[in-house]
């Protein structure tokens, strides 16, 4: 790997989420808490959810989080809380799947910047394999917790 | 580079018998190996006795009636033989293949559970240690869990090393097994493993040391160590040892293997089998049921037949002197602390060290741009990480190939790190 592929992994925009998390720790009120692990590195993260129903449908009131790891499972939690908090869980989902999609891609996945916006910065990261399990530990977390809270509403 | 003493002599020479250490990257980046302790390079006599082998005299062994036949069962049987030679075996029927380090630590905790003299039941106590690898902990954990006796263990000091202080105590007459590590693949501690085995064959204990980071760089010789030393069983894996993956070995004292009940049952592993029962081959064929992996002893035996022929006291030095070397380049890199003990003398060539203000993740990504190879993560020893209140660490780990300019290299990487990541 040259520096150049080096700087596509850790863009600037990377490095400042990680240096300056966004929404870090974990608050109440939450309706599910998750805690989810990467296990060959020991990557871990326990992530809050808190649901509120709105005019407009059910809406991500917070997400906060508590996480140990690289700078990559850092700032993609950070980027992660930036993107579906205040969003209704329908748009935040769909903002997941589109993450999901620019993870897997293998790098040949063009991101869409109005749908990501700071998560466009995580494109690099898609061509290291070893590396997009770090990116999303948080955001499959936060899936998870999201599910949780909506099946005990369901109830 | 031949002003640091200890250094294997012609040195140079002694690389270009690692091919992968030719390999370079985009730009014409070299490699620079540094973690030998994950798993070894392969030195070109291993590649080619196993090519040779699938290539000549390949054949299923003891049981085919014909030349190749009996050609691989000599190259396979002389490849104990060799083992058996490397450990200073007492007796070569002593040597049991299996297929990795963990292999022959499950093979020891299981039958251990099942039946016979030996076996362990409630209110036995099994001893460990907090820097074991998983692979020395989980199999104790789950002989625990499933015979009713409870796991003890041995906490470390600050320094990284053994703490011993609380042995009487550990050790003790409803101690029936102590297994631990000879060398720490995270902290690099060498542990007593002669005082160990006097406190636990006083009491009636059976030892069980993993030694898969001290056969590659520490000369072992278990017919020299007096009977109250010497381990009643030893583990490590071809792979480390300049070896191939896919062999291991479980060497054991004659009397113990025969008092244990096999481990898994199948074709090769019996005397005679009739629908109604079976009776079982002698050592060490018991232990070692269906088809093994033949090429891989080969290799391994021409593995460790290489290292002896380098001499193991002369790896050994080697080893001492880069890690002295490296932990005096590592602390020259500020913000870097390094865990486990700092006197070359008393660790292996397994050095880890936290990087304050980057995570080993990023360390060892932007490391590798350099094209220097180490480890990330909890190496397996999560318990050593949460002793010391981190999760994870970079590793960097020689062997017999690695150079002082290797060392060099990895400062640099570092020092670029830091840079990198914009740390004063």
């Amino acid at each position: 790997m040259t520096a150049e592929s080096l700087d596509s992994l850790y863009q600037e925009i990377i490095l400042d989420h990680y240096k300056n998390p966004h929404h870090k720790g974990l608050r109440d009120p939450y309706e599910a808490e998750v805690h989810h692990v990467n296990p060959p590195c020991g990557d871990e993260v326990t992530l809050r959810v808190h649901l509120a129903e709105g005019p407009e449908g059910t809406r991500v009131e917070d997400v906060s989080y508590d996480a140990v790891g690289c700078s990559i499972s850092q700032a993609s939690a950070s980027v992660l809380t930036d993107l579906v908090i205040g969003k209704t869980v329908e748009d935040a989902l769909a903002i997941h799947e589109e993450f999901l999609t620019l993870m897997q891609g293998k790098g040949a996945v063009e991101p869409d910047e109005d749908v990501l916006e700071d998560g466009i910065a995580f494109a690099g990261v898609a061509k290291f394999p070893a590396r997009v399990k770090c990116a999303l530990l948080s955001w499959m977390a936060w899936k998870d917790a999201t599910a949780q809270t909506l099946a005990k509403e369901a109830r | 580079m031949s002003e640091i003493p200890g250094l294997l002599p012609e040195l140079e020479v002694v690389r270009k018998d690692f091919p992968i250490l030719e390999r370079t990257f985009e730009d014409g980046v070299p490699l620079v190996y540094l973690d030998s302790a994950n798993t070894s390079q392969k030195p070109q006599i291993v590649i080619d006795t196993m090519v040779d082998h699938l290539e000549r005299h390949n054949a299923n062994i003891a049981r085919a009636m014909h030349h190749l036949g009996a050609e691989a069962t000599e190259a396979f049987e002389n490849a104990r033989d060799v083992v058996a030679g490397f450990l200073g075996a007492p007796d070569r029927d002593e040597v049991i293949f299996t297929k990795n380090a963990s292999e022959a630590l499950n093979l020891v905790a299981n039958t251990l559970a099942w039946s016979g003299p030996l076996r362990v039941g409630e209110g036995d106590e099994i001893v460990i240690t907090e820097m074991e690898h998983h692979s020395n902990i989980v199999p104790w954990q789950l002989l625990t869990e499933r015979t009713g006796a409870t796991l003890r263990w041995f906490g470390l000091t600050d320094g990284g090393e053994l703490d011993t202080s609380t042995v009487d105590d550990l050790i003790n007459e409803r101690t029936k097994v102590v297994a631990l590590t000879w060398v720490s693949n995270m902290l690099g501690t060498v542990n007593p493993i002669a005082e160990i085995a006097q406190k636990a064959h006083a009491v009636g204990a059976v030892v069980v040391v993993d030694a898969s980071q001290a056969a590659p760089q520490l000369p072992i010789d278990l017919a020299a160590m007096t009977e109250d030393e010497r381990p009643d069983f030893l583990a490590f894996t071809g792979h480390k040892t300049v070896g191939p993956t896919g062999i291991g070995v479980l060497w054991g004292r004659r009397a113990l293997l025969e008092q244990l009940p096999p481990f898994l049952g199948g074709g090769e592993m019996i005397e005679t089998v009739r629908m109604e029962g079976s009776t079982y081959a002698a050592i060490p064929h018991k232990f070692e049921a269906g088809t093994p992996p033949i090429v891989e002893a080969v290799g391994l035996g021409a593995a460790l037949s290489y290292l002896s022929h380098l001499g193991m006291d002369a790896i050994h030095r080697h080893e001492q002197a880069i890690t002295a070397y490296a932990l005096e380049g590592l602390q020259s890199v500020s913000g870097l602390t390094i865990m486990g003990p700092l006197d070359a003398a008393r660790r292996g060539g397994a050095i880890s060290f936290e990087l304050d203000g980057v995570h080993p993740h990023d360390v060892a990504q932007v490391v590798d741009s350099r094209g220097v190879a180490v480890r990330a993560g909890h190496h397996c020893a999560k318990p050593a990480h949460a002793r010391f209140g981190v999760q994870s660490s970079t590793r960097m780990s020689s062997y017999l190939y690695t150079t002082p300019a290797e060392i060099d290299a990895l400062v640099e990487a570092l020092e670029y790190t830091r840079s990198y990541f914009k740390l004063a």
